[in-house]
């Protein structure tokens, strides 16, 4: 065990060529393996795992800077030690201006386009400034929201709002179009009503749409909140802990912040996957997935 | 007859889709003039105006629309220094606009570029690699739901000790980016031809680079190029925010940055529009390469 953390040792790099050895084998091992999603997923954990231990290994015995690259285990004590520390900036960047922002962003979104589903006038004028807004570097109206919302969170989840309205807007657009021509038939020979059809037909058909965007925009509120953070924020937040502690090379934390923020982008992916199975267990898509 | 029927209808397009376009943007900007008198009038009451000897509205609008450093610029006062800025200075000069889309546009463009490469490798060695599909392929669409750009300012102080400075760091991050998108999307592309077209090169005893060059690369280029319109503004958010924390030189990025430092807000929303035409003629040359290359297809 010690030859491993040893990088001057004869036989460190016999050792280490011999365990690259045998991690690949028993990936491509794994990799054959037949079965389940989950069996599928264990040569991905397989090799996450492998990179993370050759990680620690090189780090620890050439001896690299922690500022170039910290070792795994340092990035975990840095989490234990700035737990409070890091808590206070997952509340002030996530549960704010990450949550409020993509809450309101999708709501205004989705309410819009509702609203102007009955003006094909101001559909056919919206839709294609909207679309063109994906080309944009949104993000870049920071500087401005910090100048009139001030540095709080609540100029963040005006950058968020901004980011997500108009994926969602487009995204329900095409999901109230999505409703075969047979069912809307079907809904008017019921004598069905627009609001009725709307409810009954219409936004249930859109709801994969809806969700595809939900689960877009939770990257982008991500993204949005954090680079925001950058261009000027409280003493607190994701993006100004890795911003200003990679300033001062305390790179184990900046590492332990980032941690913090994938961990809360897959773990958003993931409860908006399990609610669409729930909310849209009939649609083609998520039984397939089954 | 048949040229007037075309012509018509063209017009009538045109008024169809062209007229509701028109009639938003000048919503939009109407808006923007309103909000600028609104957002402004407070301090141009206390700034610009004698109060005690009285203004008149007319006054107070006229205020509002011409301040220094207005809280919101009205419309007209970011065109005259959009303008200004292009014409009065000479390009390689920070003060000129231009400038600072060549340095943002220069590492987008090198990082667009490498993560292409990349992501096109990638792509075609899990396409034909089991072992690195199962390995590698979860983790890069687990990246999609993860903010990769908070790992920015990490890549800028890496590679700053390694003594890159310059485009170079900025490009690293437009580069992995942009790699994602196109990796994923030119996966699914590659993996696209059907079965029976697959063995159908099986049965002209084509290699396996035969099968990818004649068959799985053509099939996959209506996968790549939606993913490269979205890698190459991806790619322009990327070296903008790379510009953030590099002491703010040069750039777009800086001068938002800059502008937020000193409060020239009109400086702001040039380079705001600035960046937003810089991303719209990015993504535009992309779709425009999409339709040269796509049109004998009749897929676009």
């Amino acid at each position: 065990m010690s030859v491993l953390l040893d990088g001057s040792s004869p036989l460190f790099w016999p050792l280490i060529l011999a365990l690259a050895v045998v991690a690949g084998f028993s990936i491509q091992r794994t990799a054959r393996l037949d079965g389940s999603r989950w069996v599928g997923m264990l040569t991905a954990g397989l090799f996450g795992l492998w990179v993370v231990f050759f990680w620690e290994v090189l780090v620890r015995a050439l001896d690299i800077s922690r500022v170039l690259l910290p070792a795994p285990s340092l990035v975990l004590a840095s989490l234990q030690d700035h737990a409070p520390k890091l808590w206070g900036d997952f509340v002030q960047t996530v549960l704010k201006a990450v949550l409020i922002g993509w809450a309101m962003g999708c709501g205004l979104g989705f309410a819009v386009a509702v609203a102007i589903d009955r003006m094909p006038f101001l559909q056919r004028g919206l839709l294609p400034v909207a679309s063109l807004t994906s080309a944009v570097p949104l993000v870049a109206v920071a500087p401005i929201a910090v100048m009139w919302f001030g540095f709080e969170w609540p100029s963040k989840a005006a950058v968020v709002v901004l980011m997500t309205f108009f994926p969602m807007l487009v995204s329900t657009l095409a999901g109230l179009k999505a409703a075969g021509k047979l069912e809307r038939e079907l809904m008017y020979s019921y004598a069905a009503s627009y609001t009725r059809t709307l409810v009954a037909l219409r936004l249930p058909s859109a709801l994969p749409y809806i969700f595809n965007a939900l689960k877009v925009n939770a990257t982008l509120a991500l993204i949005g909140a954090i680079v925001a953070e950058f261009f000027g924020s409280p003493t607190m937040g994701l993006g100004f802990r890795i911003s200003t502690e990679s300033a001062k090379m305390n790179m184990p934390l900046v590492w332990g912040a980032i941690v913090v923020a994938a961990v809360t982008g897959s773990v958003a992916y993931a409860l908006l996957v399990a609610l669409e199975r729930r909310a849209a267990f009939w649609h083609p898509s998520v039984r397939e997935g089954k | 007859m048949v040229t007037m029927a075309k012509k018509l209808t063209s017009m009538q397009r045109f008024w169809h889709n062209g007229l509701p376009v028109a009639v938003v943007l000048f919503a939009v900007l109407v808006i923007w003039y309103v909000a600028a008198w609104g957002l402004n009038a407070p301090g141009a009451i206390e700034r610009v105006l004698d109060e005690e000897a009285g203004y008149t509205q007319l006054e107070l609008f006229e205020a509002t629309m011409n301040m220094e450093r207005p809280l919101m610029p009205a419309p007209h006062q970011v065109v005259v220094d959009f303008y200004e800025s292009l014409t009065e200075w000479p390009v390689d000069s920070p003060r000129n606009l231009l400038f600072h889309v060549a340095v943002t546009g220069e590492s987008t463009l090198l990082g667009f570029a490498m993560g292409t490469v990349l992501g096109l490798v990638l792509s075609i060695l899990i396409v034909h690699s089991r072992t690195l599909d199962r390995a590698l392929m979860p983790w890069i669409v687990a990246s999609q739901t993860v903010p990769v750009l908070a790992i920015a300012p990490i890549v800028l102080v890496i590679l700053g000790s390694l003594g890159f400075s310059g485009t170079a760091p900025k490009a690293v991050i437009a580069m992995y980016l942009c790699f994602f998108p196109v990796t994923v999307a030119m996966v699914a592309g590659l993996r696209s031809p059907q079965k029976i077209e697959m063995e159908m090169m099986h049965t002209y005893a084509a290699n396996r680079w035969q099968a990818l060059w004649m068959l799985r690369m053509p099939a996959a280029l209506p996968f790549l190029f939606p993913a490269l319109r979205v890698g190459v503004s991806a790619g322009l958010v990327g070296a903008m925010v790379a510009e953030l924390p590099t002491g703010a030189v040069a750039g777009l990025g800086a001068r938002l940055l800059t502008g937020s430092y000193y409060g020239q807000t009109v400086q702001i929303w040039s380079a705001l529009v600035m960046s937003a035409l810089l991303g719209l003629f990015l993504t535009g040359v992309v779709a425009l390469v999409e339709r040269l290359v796509l049109r004998n297809r009749g897929a676009v």
